[in-house]
């Protein structure tokens, strides 16, 4: 036994009595904390497995090239540039490669033209295997290869139609690629791909191996200086980002649960520490005079704590694994957001370093939750405490509201920090600090809020003895309200933030969206000038506005944005702010918000862009909401598009259709005037519909989010419960003396009712104040700096009013649980003077 | 009568036959365990006897449940304890209306002021229990068992928790305000002095009277 | 200093609303020596052995044990000289409800760093001294108030203090329990050849004494 162990026996001695006496003041802390670990870890599980199989399939694509030039927009880059590149110092091969994407049996496939020679040097995993043996299959121009997820029942042998942007042709299934299985790929010959598919003289990626020991930054930046306007180089680390970004907002989203359950947790632990250290006065006291010193009182209100975090942390990353497993199998790697794909349920990749610092996290939540009562034992004077066995209140004793102010102020200061890496670190601290103060100010606000009522009298003696105790005596109410109201708080302020995002989407969807029918062809831009006319001449079709999507590289170390090609670009979408008119001569172009943020633009900006093999500037005219591309979007008019690239193809159109006109009997007619090759592959959908499948995507991205809040709250709830019980527990002698008096049991139970409905009461009201003010960090603050859009602030009432309301309702229900037991203590024997 | 107090059903009183007169002053006198406080108990309708009658004025507390003897309560006894049990989110003037609004009396304050006033609390009505010594919070639970004007006034240890001199004066005070109203008052101790201040001193041992001695 | 265990010299003390409880207390305890202390209820005889044990400070005034001034120490170097030379036993018993008896017992030893085992072992000796042999697993609901003060006396001769102080140690007993705790205390006091400071105004409690001081406004004077 080490000396140290020894010399905390009494410590052990009195923890360990003090859980035998209560085991469940314990297990609601113990419990608190594990869901809030269990949260945190299971999200963070989640999320790295999905993102690991993600960055799985992005690999395959890859091949395992070092290094990647690629194009900045769908034309592509000059084949001429490929010899160049090759012949420069450090690279040691070069594979040119044609980047298609394909339809085929109606399935999207990534199509890649290699030349598979040179492919063979740098991206060998990319090789197919042919099915017949004859090796020269893979130069035919009619042979197809393709990934067993490509395959979909496809055998090798087969002819096949591949569509791309419109155009059909057949292959050949010549055979697989066993580098990549999983995902749906296919490979044909690069010149087959240029010849077949009007891609002549361009070249959309060109895959690197450089020399052995080579230095990557040097050729790095020898390769900038050689790549014209239109290309860019890409390596490994970039395409880890690009996806990351994909699902960051949801991973901030569930991170932020995360914290709420923690937070709660450490609130938790604090209202039952503070509860037992107030209650254990005499025994600290007695410690004290038998010789402990100041330090050992602290380390056991710490050390308990600590055994708290310990216990909670161990039980939440099993329960986190557990929760994990179990979301991958039930939901999907994107727990129900539909950011990957359906059906693909990526292994549980377990992460040893995340749940040592989930348990962490825990136990820190523990111990900070044990700081403030540890401090407050230590400041017990032993020999007065001793003789004071019953809780000296003083009702004169004015709560002070300076630390919960300083803790809002700092919090307020911390939400106006800028993002930390992306990461709106200082908007988190904020939070919690936000939440600390609003626990701070607890003991305030009960007295402010019931203050016109104790000045009432009251002919019933139940309302009027809860009213004069909890006015008398609120920082203990404050203590048994600390975790509900943090939870009630967080909670709150998810929701209110989740109403402002629906409701701004819901505006925005109703501004982008004012046309009949909508036309997407998923991806594929299937239209050219002669399809376009055609859809436009279909019967009962009064105006089309045609667009296509384009990727578009702006900085080779951040995601593609989407460039959106329509006309009118500039005025399309209604402008946040002003909007200002571009230059004579100039190029207008409207950017949306999440582009604005990260590449810090502002009307009046200019922007280089890649068209057309050049670089063209771009006046930036105005600002447009849009919270469907994460990465941003720019608007450009289809006109100025069409003369810079000549890529007159569109994707998408919004149709206006005749008055009267069935929308039905329009989209039947579309698709029986368009061409089989693009009538299969479009979607149209009336207005309504796509509207309701856009918010029923958003709801159900967030319907996971309200089963844990309300799990939360259950845990906050619970945690008013045992400190409501031991408080009641704690004031027998009181009750017993009210009966003494002539009080009946069912007075003091009806009391104890309304002294709980009050406390609800006063845990709502701050609540729903303290989540109104963390949803304006949200929205304000976490928002912009993880995903880099705004939103308007929507309240919904109904929600608050109906929190409130629960919250009285559960705290009276459970203050009259705890005090029908409380009472039944023999009121002779409560009032007698022992412990 | 006897008590029986499960679960353990031990035996505290053994068949007490006590009548008193309206106005007496009694002290119920023994040792911790004698039955002294059980007596008290039953006599002030806090607990009810396992057999036989206790008749206070035209009541049989015998024969009420639980609420029905809290309501019996109600201005009818008054109690007062060693730990003086003042509520202390309360004035002493709220305090000692409590009891009278329980009772259902109209002007609670006038009269609790009156009653303070009485035990020489005129300057503390306003102040909370925090705010006064041990003596001053006995006479508030004084004045706050005497202000319904009680039929029975029990004092359970009145200065337990008090110097003597404070409890002498604690004391004369009860005594005082007993001689004023009329109400019967039970002293329960096991401080014989005490005891002797009373016009009649009971003894009990082992839950049965072994003495009864009248003064003169 | 004078050999004396204890030493007080002209301490004096008001309570904190002003009220002066003592002017002029001087007072020495030879090692082994047992006093008893009378006085009315509230003229401060708790307050003096606060004073003694380091719990409260002396407006004026010192308190030296073992040589020691008190006000020279901080409050930590006061604690570990508490738990190492004395012994406490008090009226409301403080017996921690959540440890066993044999646990209350050894709380002294334990907190100077003995090991638990042999703690518990000297407990259960001493309960049994004090006539609750076998109960060391017992917790304190379980007991009468003589009981537990038996507990407490046990507690406080568990580390063989130089020092007890006993502050109305039968104030909530009754009296025939009273009188049986004392001899007890008595007993042990003797047998231990601790000096003691026992506080009551219980005349045969103080008889047992080597000597009797009564404690007034003025100080201690022999009673």
């Amino acid at each position: 036994m080490t000396a140290a162990w020894r010399a905390a026996t009494a410590p052990r001695w009195m923890i360990a009595g003090e859980w035998h006496a209560h085991p469940v003041r314990i297990a609601t802390a113990v419990i608190a904390i594990a869901i809030g670990v269990a949260l945190g870890f299971a999200v963070h599980l989640v999320n790295a497995s999905a993102l690991d199989r993600f960055a799985r399939g992005l690999a395959t694509v890859n091949g395992g090239a070092d290094l990647r030039i690629e194009t900045t927009s769908r034309q592509g880059i000059g084949e001429n540039l490929y010899p160049r590149i090759a012949r420069l110092p450090g690279i040691a091969a070069a594979s040119p490669v044609v980047v298609l994407h394909a339809r085929i049996g109606g399935m999207p496939v990534d199509l890649l033209g290699l030349d598979a020679l040179r492919a063979a040097q740098v991206t060998p995993t990319l090789l197919p295997r042919p099915g017949a043996g004859d090796p020269m299959a893979v130069f035919d121009p009619q042979s197809l290869f393709l990934s067993h997820a490509a395959l979909a029942g496809h055998r090798v042998g087969e002819r096949i139609i591949v569509v791309v942007d419109g155009r059909a042709q057949s292959f050949t299934i010549a055979g697989s690629l066993p580098g990549a299985q999983a995902r749906a790929l296919g490979m044909i010959d690069i010149a087959a791909a240029q010849s077949r598919f009007a891609r002549l003289g361009t070249i959309d990626r060109i895959d690197l191996k450089l020399a052995h020991g080579a230095d990557t930054g040097r050729i790095r930046a020898t390769l900038n200086a050689a790549l014209p306007p239109g290309a860019i180089l890409a390596g490994t680390a970039d395409d880890a980002d690009r996806t990351d970004a994909l699902s960051r907002a949801y991973r901030v989203n569930l991170d932020m649960l995360a914290l709420v359950a923690l937070l709660t947790g450490a609130f938790l632990v604090y209202s039952a520490q503070a509860l037992s250290v107030a209650r254990r006065g005499p025994h600290f006291a007695l410690l004290r005079v038998l010789g402990a010193d100041r330090r050992m009182v602290t380390g056991q209100v710490l050390a308990e704590g600590l055994v708290f975090g310990v216990i909670g942390a161990a039980v939440g990353i099993g329960l986190g694994l557990g929760i994990a497993m179990l979301v991958l199998r039930l939901v999907g790697g994107d727990l129900g957001s539909g950011y990957f794909s359906a059906g693909d349920v990526p292994p549980l990749v377990f992460a040893p370093g995340a749940a040592a610092g989930f348990a962490a996290l825990g136990i820190a939540t523990a111990l900070i939750g044990s700081l403030v009562p540890a401090r407050t034992a230590a400041r017990i004077a032993p020999a007065v405490a001793l003789k004071n066995l019953g809780d000296a209140i003083d009702p004169r004793r004015t709560p002070a509201i300076l630390p919960a102010v300083s803790l809002a102020g700092v919090g307020v200061a911390a939400a106006l920090m800028p993002a930390v890496g992306g990461i709106a670190l200082f908007g988190y601290l904020s939070i919690g600090l936000l939440l600390a103060g609003g626990v701070a100010a607890m003991p305030w606000l009960a007295r402010a809020l019931l203050a016109p009522l104790a000045r009432r009298h009251f002919v019933s003696p139940a309302i009027e003895l809860a009213v004069r105790r909890l006015w008398g005596a609120p920082s203990q109410a404050a203590v048994a309200l600390s975790g509900i109201v943090a939870s009630v708080g967080l909670m709150i302020a998810m929701a209110v933030m989740v109403a402002s995002f629906r409701g701004s989407v819901d505006e925005w969807l109703g501004q982008i969206l004012p046309a009949d029918l909508y036309l997407t062809a998923g991806g594929d831009a299937p239209f050219d000038p002669t399809a376009q006319r055609a859809l436009a001449g279909v019967a009962g079709v009064r105006h089309v506005v045609f667009s296509v999507q384009r990727p578009i590289a702006l900085a080779p170390d951040r995601p593609a944005l989407a460039l959106v090609v329509r006309p009118d670009a500039a005025s399309a979408y209604p402008s946040l702010g002003r909007r200002i008119a571009a230059p004579p001569g100039r190029i207008g172009i409207g950017v949306s918000e999440p582009a604005a943020r990260l590449y810090q633009l502002a009307p009046g900006a200019t922007v280089a862009l890649p068209l057309g093999g050049h670089r063209v500037l771009a006046f930036v005219t105005g600002i447009f909401r849009d919270y469907a591309r994460q990465a941003g979007a720019i608007a450009i008019d289809s006109t100025t598009y069409d003369q810079l690239t000549g890529d007159t193809h569109r994707g998408d159109a919004a149709i206006d259709i005749r008055p009267g006109a069935d929308p039905a009997t329009v989209i039947a007619a579309i698709h029986r005037r368009l061409p089989p090759l693009i009538a299969d592959t479009i979607q149209i959908l009336p207005v309504a519909a796509l509207r309701q499948r856009a918010l029923a995507i958003f709801d159900r991205s967030f319907a996971i989010t309200y089963g844990l809040e309300a799990v939360a709250i259950l845990v906050g709830l619970a945690g008013v419960a045992a400190t409501a019980s031991a408080q009641t527990m704690a004031r027998t002698r009181e009750f017993g003396m009210l009966r003494h008096l002539g009080v009946t049991r069912r007075q003091i139970v009806a009391m104890l009712g309304i002294e709980g409905a009050l406390l609800g009461l006063v845990g709502g009201i701050a609540g729903v104040g303290l989540g109104c003010g963390v949803a304006q960090v949200l929205i304000r603050v976490i928002n912009p700096q993880s995903f880099n859009w705004t939103m308007d602030t929507r309240t919904p009432l109904g929600l608050l009013a109906g929190v409130v309301l629960a919250l009285i309702v559960a705290s009276a229900i459970t203050a009259m649980l705890a005090g029908r037991s409380a009472v039944s203590v023999d009121a002779v024997r409560a009032v007698r003077e022992d412990w | 009568m006897s008590l029986g107090k499960p679960p353990a059903r031990v035996q505290i009183l053994r068949g007490i036959d006590l009548s008193v007169a309206p106005g007496e002053s009694v002290a119920l006198l023994g040792p911790s365990g004698s039955g002294k406080s059980s007596l008290m108990a039953v006599l002030a309708g806090l607990e009810r006897p396992s057999g036989g009658q206790v008749r206070v004025t035209d009541l049989d507390f015998a024969r009420l449940d639980e609420d029905g003897l809290a309501i019996a309560r109600r201005g009818r006894i008054g109690i007062v304890l060693q730990a003086f049990h003042l509520l202390p989110t309360m004035t002493a003037l709220e305090n000692v209306a409590v009891p009278l609004e329980l009772a259902g009396q109209p002007d609670a304050f006038a009269r609790a002021e009156a009653e303070l006033t009485a035990v020489g609390l005129a300057h503390r009505l306003r102040h909370y229990p925090a705010q006064m010594s041990g003596g001053e919070q006995q006479r508030v639970a004084i004045a706050r068992a005497i202000a319904p004007r009680p039929t029975l006034l029990f004092a359970d240890e009145p200065t337990g928790n008090l110097d003597a001199a404070t409890g002498h004066a604690i004391m004369d005070l009860l005594f005082a305000r007993h001689a004023d109203t009329g109400a019967t008052l039970f002293v329960i101790t096991h401080d014989a002095g005490l005891a002797e201040r009373c016009a009649r001193v009971i003894e009990l041992s082992d839950g049965l009277i072994v003495a009864d001695r009248r003064h003169a | 200093m004078n050999g004396n265990l204890l030493a007080l010299s002209h301490v004096a003390k008001s309570v904190p609303g002003g009220r002066l409880l003592f002017g002029d207390v001087s007072l020495d305890l030879a090692a082994g020596e047992f006093v008893a202390i009378m006085g009315e209820s509230g003229v401060g005889k708790s307050t003096l052995l606060n004073l003694v044990a380091g719990l409260d400070a002396p407006d004026r005034g010192t308190v030296a044990l073992d040589g020691t001034l008190l006000d020279t120490l901080g409050e930590d170097a006061r604690a570990a000289l508490r738990r190492r030379r004395i012994g406490f036993v008090f009226q409301a018993f403080h017996i921690l409800p959540h440890l066993t008896l044999g646990q209350n017992v050894g709380l002294p030893l334990v907190l100077l760093r003995a090991p638990p085992r042999a703690a518990i072992a000297r407990a259960t000796d001493l309960l049994a001294a004090v006539g609750l042999a076998g109960r060391e697993g017992d917790y304190p609901s379980q007991l009468s108030g003589g009981e537990l003060q038996r507990v407490a006396i046990a507690r406080a001769i568990a580390h063989r203090p130089a020092l007890i102080l006993a502050d109305e140690p039968t104030g909530n007993l009754d009296p025939d329990t009273a009188a049986r705790v004392l001899d007890l205390l008595v007993a042990q006091i003797r047998e231990t050849g601790a000096a003691a400071l026992l506080v009551t105004h219980s005349e045969v409690a103080a008889a047992a004494a080597d000597r009797v001081l009564r404690l007034t406004a003025d100080g201690l004077v022999a009673a």
